[in-house]
């Protein structure tokens, strides 16, 4: 998550062995092949993202007609938009589901140390397993929890019926069917962060521990003083990746609810809420202040990062 | 972004009272270094908490027995009746393996249509991927042009903003060009990305500049220096993109669902999604064609487990 580093710096790398060929320089400023490496792809996203969502902003202006055709609407959409409650429905669902996701960070936390022991075998047998939920295609998994959470035949059920409890229909019953997917969710990125926490937990040095160690640290002291404070950018960083990913539930959402469920108005994420406005209703307008509403929170979240990785930077 | 594939671990990876060569051919075998020559003293002291080690194999052996369990449910129903997969008490072995359910996924759904479909789109857009992200990201790190950090900036805006935020736009493009239902409409946006340059630029960027003014002085132009020098040093970025590529193609639900409407012109990841909201729910055949969906992927993991994990890891996004 580097920021795109600033031209002038680029510039100064670049000065320095101009100085033994100075005047050979300019005639190499490249001439048209900028335009032949760089070109295809800039018009490619030109096209097909940057003036995309110029258009959907002004989408989110108009209202779309009967009859095809839009007019200028100014802020109703917005207006309407934000005295929805499926608005409200859907960001609070989304939010179950970032939070239940997040869950998997502290445990992600814990299996990493585990599987960082020095000396462990299997270790990377361990990481295959872990990961390939994350690599699986979502819908694909999404028809085995569909099944594992059947009200009637449902393994779910048949393990609470064990120790006699009635579980619902989980899939079809408002509420618990936002906390099902959650679960999937947990599941299916808890190998993702467990692999980024490993990663980073590597980065220390051993050293740090040999010394605490030495000086008759606790284990305990160990994790506070040391793998702490030198793990929280990598913990911040899965933090805002996670939550980004999490905002864009909408793949395991849809498969395992499928689209003819009756929990579904109660149980749909921001960006299912998008998908039915915008294709299934084809409410263009409505759809793109979504969109639009969507674009803000994870502006926001974007922007919260860099503010504070800045800090972590200056501040050591 | 490209890192070394071998990472040095934390000296005193050797388990006491096992010759020495035998540990590192097997740490090898991991693609670990083993530190030989550790003082005994701390690998003693490292090695002796193999009770702890005991702990730690049966929680994570635990663990990944749950996260594996949801693939090995999937593969007993697949061999079983309808019947098996709807009783009320789980069958955990069906009384026959019923490979014919197998069979079954090609005749019975437009699979194959569904496979064609996904390998085109996903090998299109890796390719065109790597091509323009390739090109664009060498230009941006490389080369000199008015508007370059403008233009970078732009491209990489896209970065932090939500495919919602495009998506009609692009539907409206695709539609207006007449390519809904048809690889070309599947494929269009994705040819290009953001994310792909960013990664090329990024490596491209962190390469020695010697090399390129040694070869422009033996002549070369513009375009060697690219295809000669500087390509084959970008190769294990381009690797880490074509495994972005290939992940995201094949898994990707929203925008398939958008352009295509016939199950016959999806490609598995939408034509799977539509199947079960079908009544006539046959479970053992959409578990056999599922898994046949995730094969590929998962394969292709398998085989390239570290690269995938480490590009997936170090590049934070799917």
């Amino acid at each position: 998550m580097a920021s795109p580093t600033s031209a002038p710096g680029r510039w100064r790398a670049a000065g320095a062995p101009a100085d033994e060929g100075g005047r050979r320089r300019p005639l190499r400023r490249d001439g048209a092949w900028p335009l032949l490496f760089a070109g295809p792809l800039v018009t490619g996203i030109a096209v097909f993202y940057l003036w995309p969502v110029v258009q959907t902003a002004w989408f989110s202006l108009t209202t779309s007609e009967v009859f095809g055709g839009s007019t200028f609407s100014g802020l109703d959409n917005y207006r309407e938009l934000f005295a929805d409650p499926l608005l409200y429905r859907s960001l609070a669902n989304t939010l179950v589901y970032t939070g239940v996701v997040l869950l998997g960070i502290p445990i992600a936390l814990y299996l990493a140390s585990l599987l960082n022991l020095p000396g462990l075998r299997f270790a990377s047998f361990y990481r295959v397993l872990y990961f390939l939920p994350y690599v699986a295609m979502p819908t694909a998994v999404a028809m085995v929890w569909r099944v594992i959470y059947n009200g009637d035949f449902g393994l779910v059920n048949h393990v609470l019926g064990l120790v006699g409890i009635e579980g619902p229909y989980w899939i079809s019953t408002p509420g618990a069917a936002i906390l099902a997917v959650s679960v999937v969710g947990l599941w299916s990125s808890l190998g993702f962060s467990m692999i980024v926490v490993a990663a980073g937990l590597k980065n220390i040095p051993p050293e740090y521990y040999e010394a605490a160690e030495l000086d008759g640290a606790s284990r305990f002291r160990q994790f506070r003083s040391i793998t702490v404070p030198l793990l929280a950018p990598t913990i911040f960083f899965l933090l805002v990746v996670t939550v980004i990913a999490s905002f864009q539930l909408f793949d395991l959402l849809y498969a395992i609810l499928g689209n003819a469920n009756p929990a579904l108005s109660q149980s749909m994420s921001l960006v299912y809420f998008f998908y039915q406005e915008g294709f299934v209703s084809n409410d263009k307008g409505y759809a793109a202040a979504i969109a639009m509403v969507i674009f803000a929170i994870i502006g926001l979240t974007t922007a919260l990062q860099f503010r504070l990785q800045r800090r972590w930077a200056q501040g050591g | 972004m490209a890192e070394p594939t071998t990472r040095q671990t934390r000296p005193g990876v050797l388990p006491v009272g096992e010759p020495l060569t035998a540990v590192r051919t097997r740490a090898a075998v991991r693609g670990e270094r083993a530190t030989p020559g550790v003082p005994a003293a701390r690998r003693r002291r490292r090695g002796g908490r193999h009770g702890s080690h005991v702990l730690a194999h049966v929680v994570l052996a635990t663990g990944g027995f749950v996260m594996a369990f949801p693939f090995l449910w999937q593969l007993v129903m697949s061999l079983s009746t309808n019947a098996e997969v709807q009783s009320v008490t789980p069958t955990f072995w069906p009384a026959e393996l019923r490979w014919e359910n197998y069979a079954a996924v090609f005749d019975r759904l437009p699979f194959l249509d569904q496979l064609r479909t996904s390998v085109s789109i996903t090998a299109i857009r890796t390719i065109a991927q790597i091509l323009f992200c390739t090109l664009a990201g060498y230009a941006f790190a490389r080369m000199r042009f008015r508007g370059r950090s403008l233009l970078l900036g732009l491209v990489l805006s896209i970065l932090m903003v939500p495919s919602q935020a495009y998506l009609l736009s692009q539907y409206q493009i695709v539609q207006g060009l007449g390519l809904l239902n048809t690889v070309g409409g599947l494929v269009l946006p994705g040819l290009f990305s953001a994310f792909g340059t960013f990664l090329m630029r990024t490596a491209f960027a962190a390469m020695p500049e010697e090399l390129e003014e040694a070869a422009r002085l033996d002549g070369a132009d513009q375009w060697q220096v690219f295809w000669k020098i500087m390509l084959p040093l970008a190769r294990p970025t381009i690797s880490v993109l074509a495994i972005t590529s290939v992940l995201w193609s094949w898994n990707e639900l929203l925008w398939p669902l958008v352009v295509s409407s016939y199950s016959e012109r999806m490609p598995l990841s939408a034509g799977l999604a539509t199947l079960i909201s079908d009544r006539t729910t046959d479970y053992p055949v959409v578990m056999a064609a599922s898994l046949l969906a995730m094969a590929p992927v998962l394969l292709l993991f398998v085989v390239l487990q570290r690269r995938v994990i480490d590009g997936l890891a170090s590049s934070g996004l799917k």
